[in-house]
């Protein structure tokens, strides 16, 4: 055995590069795989809030109310929806997920109270009946898409991106094309499954107004649309989908999941979920609009502090995606024979593209999805809901607020330059914004 | 007959009776262009409409017919799932797009990406297409009695493609297919339907080459 302690590795090559450049050598080929970006980026961690002193005083903990309830889709829609914590369940496709999977976090948002959303490849009936709350997205795509279930859904989300890939489309591999995903995508079985980069029938924002008034007429006007735009230019974006005649806008950050996407595009398109905040209430403030047009935001929320430090920033609510499925049960330790076999181990796990999830989350295949109890893995996901809930109150009592919308940036510092200029809150200890 | 007069009346009312179970024959007059005229139909409605519509008339509809006697803006019949829609003039871009079912019949020309993301629906232009038309069309049948544009049925799945002129390219991996008699016959059923008069005998069918369908590091150049 050689002694490595005294091995020096490479800053610009460490192994896991290494390993990358000798992969793509002997395949030929990108990597994909499913989670979100690695790397490390300014995020949430960088704030802290300053909670109450001798200016504001805090709210008692178990005793003082403090509200959470938020109303998504009141600008237009007459039949808007109001969920009971300001955590969403974010669109996530039967396909990409086992049906089990799809049913548990059905199950999960609605003992909370909180909505869950389809994804690529239609709306199943174990969502839909699960679901309190069920998002339909609306997909370059368009697999599986009617007019009847746009019907039964409680918001219309129409996706123009997400943060795991602005401007990518999507590919969900043959061996995840069981019979009842292809007969919904109107597609033969075990066939790579493109779902296209953009929409078949409308391009920019001006095309995007007229979109949104076909299926505002073809839902009479009831049902709630959102925008959803993965963080790319999201002042623009948001500015643009607004003025378009969004209800609600939904701007995922780079660190967002995805089922199959080229790593080299997970890693370096978008921008990180904590400019994109700041940028997208900016956007709204500047249109007076802001509360007026919901923001749910998106991209590696993980507890409440990152709950809290969203809606101080501005947002109306958030949504999760990676971690509901590491709820569930993803990444368990519980697998960590199986996922040596395929060559990874428990907190790495990410070829989520390949039906090979010994979860049961990320499969199509029937022995491994039964895996998944979809009631026990759905009160998993209301338990770790009502975790990220009880948290975000605790923060926000903590500042003296009796809603957790009340929450402001004035109650957030900045640990780094860098966090301080993009959510636009003081560097802590000074009164310092960069670039203000 | 019921006669929604769009130059006075919001578009509003003539899709809110739409969605009703109330199925007299609509007459709809003065369209002036406007979007999302007859669109979600849930029942088996006739509709006929005097003059021009703008973006996604008849959009998701089923079982519906509408006829429009004028030309038609983008994204006709997007996403239909059943029914018949007929358009004595042009159609724009979009034409019956991701569509599920139903016949949409362009007695003129359509413009480019005619049946993009077709899954179900048939489609029968007498007129010419424009470029990008079925692309990665996945079921139905487009058929083209005049000439189609550039990078014909380009990443096409299973739609079967029919054109009577010429074809000024193909798209990635769409090749002609052999007329088959399954195919012949098809065809033949779409030609009377529409009331199409071009002889079955001009017709050359297209599909898939089916080299795409698992993602092929060999096939890169493709992509």
């Amino acid at each position: 055995m050689v002694d490595k302690s005294w091995l020096r590795e490479s800053a610009t090559f460490p192994r896991p590069v290494i390993r990358e450049i000798q992969r793509a050598a002997e395949t030929g080929i990108y990597d994909i795989r499913g989670f979100g970006a690695k790397r490390t980026v300014p995020h949430f961690d960088d704030l802290v809030f300053l909670g109450a002193s001798m200016s504001r005083y805090p709210l008692e903990g178990y005793r003082e109310t403090c509200e959470t309830s938020v109303t998504l889709g009141d600008r237009f829609a007459s039949k808007p929806i109001t969920i009971d914590i300001p955590v969403t369940i974010a669109g996530m496709s039967f396909g990409a997920l086992s049906a089990q999977a799809k049913e548990a976090l059905g199950r999960g948002a609605s003992i909370m109270g909180t909505s869950t959303t389809t994804g690529d490849g239609g709306m199943t009936p174990e969502e839909r009946g699960q679901s309190k709350y069920l998002v339909y997205q609306y997909l370059p795509s368009r697999y599986g898409m009617n007019p009847e279930d746009l019907r039964k859904a409680d918001a219309i989300e129409i996706v123009v991106g997400q943060g795991a890939k602005p401007g990518g489309g999507g590919m969900l591999l043959g061996q995840k094309i069981s019979e009842r995903v292809a007969g919904m995508r109107d597609l033969p079985e075990g066939i790579d499954q493109r779902s296209a980069c953009r929409h078949p029938d409308w391009t920019g924002p001006d095309d995007l107004e007229i979109k949104i008034q076909e299926l505002r007429e073809i839902t009479d006007w009831q049902t709630p649309i959102y925008v959803k735009v993965g963080a790319a230019r999201p002042f623009y974006d948001v500015t643009l989908a607004v003025k378009a005649g969004a209800d609600v806008v939904v701007v995922d950050g780079m660190q967002g999941g995805t089922a199959a996407t080229q790593d080299v595009f997970i890693e370096h398109v978008g921008i990180p979920t904590l400019p994109a905040v700041r940028a997208a209430v900016d956007a709204l403030q500047e249109l007076d609009m802001h509360r007026k047009v919901q923001l749910i935001v998106s991209g590696g929320i993980r507890s409440g502090a990152d709950v809290a430090k969203a809606l101080a920033l501005g947002a109306d609510a958030v949504s999760i995606g990676s971690a509901a499925l590491i709820a569930l049960g993803d990444n368990s330790e519980d697998h960590e024979a199986e996922y040596n076999k395929l060559g990874t181990s428990a907190g790495y796990y990410d070829d989520w593209q390949d039906g090979r999830d010994p979860a049961g989350i990320c499969t199509q295949d029937d022995a491994l999805a039964a895996r998944l109890d979809p009631v026990k893995a759905g009160r998993r996901l209301a338990n770790y809901l009502n975790v990220l809930t009880l948290e975000t109150q605790t923060l926000a009592r903590a500042c003296g607020k009796s809603h957790v919308h009340n929450l402001e940036p004035e109650d957030l510092a900045a640990l780094t330059i860098e966090a301080a200029a993009m959510a636009g809150v003081p560097l802590a200890g000074t009164s310092w914004i960069p670039g203000t | 007959m019921i006669t929604f007069d769009l130059g006075s009346t919001p578009v509003r009312e003539l899709n809110q009776h739409l969605h009703s179970a109330v199925t007299d024959p609509v007459h709809v007059a003065n369209p002036g262009g406007r979007h999302a005229i007859a669109v979600g139909a849930t029942d088996a409605h006739t509709v006929t409409v005097d003059g021009n519509v703008g973006y996604y008339c008849a959009g998701m509809n089923a079982e519906a017919t509408v006829k429009i006697n004028g030309h038609a803006g983008p994204g006709l019949a997007e996403n239909m799932m059943s029914g018949t829609v007929h358009v004595t003039g042009n159609a724009s871009q979009y034409c019956a797009a991701t569509a599920r079912g139903g016949l949409v019949i362009i007695d003129g020309d359509a413009s480019s990406r005619c049946g993009i993301s077709m899954k179900g629906v048939d489609i029968v232009v007498k007129g010419n297409v424009g470029h990008m038309s079925a692309f990665m069309a996945q079921k139905g049948a487009l058929v083209v009695c005049g000439d189609a544009g550039d990078a014909l049925g380009d990443s096409i799945y299973e739609a079967t493609l029919f054109v009577a002129g010429s074809v000024a390219s193909l798209g990635t991996d769409c090749e002609e297919k052999a007329m088959d008699d399954e195919a012949l016959a098809l065809l033949q059923r779409l030609l009377q339907q529409s009331g199409a008069t071009t002889s079955a005998a001009d017709f050359k069918r297209y599909g898939s080459a089916r080299k795409l369908y698992h993602f092929n590091v060999d096939n890169a150049s493709s992509y």
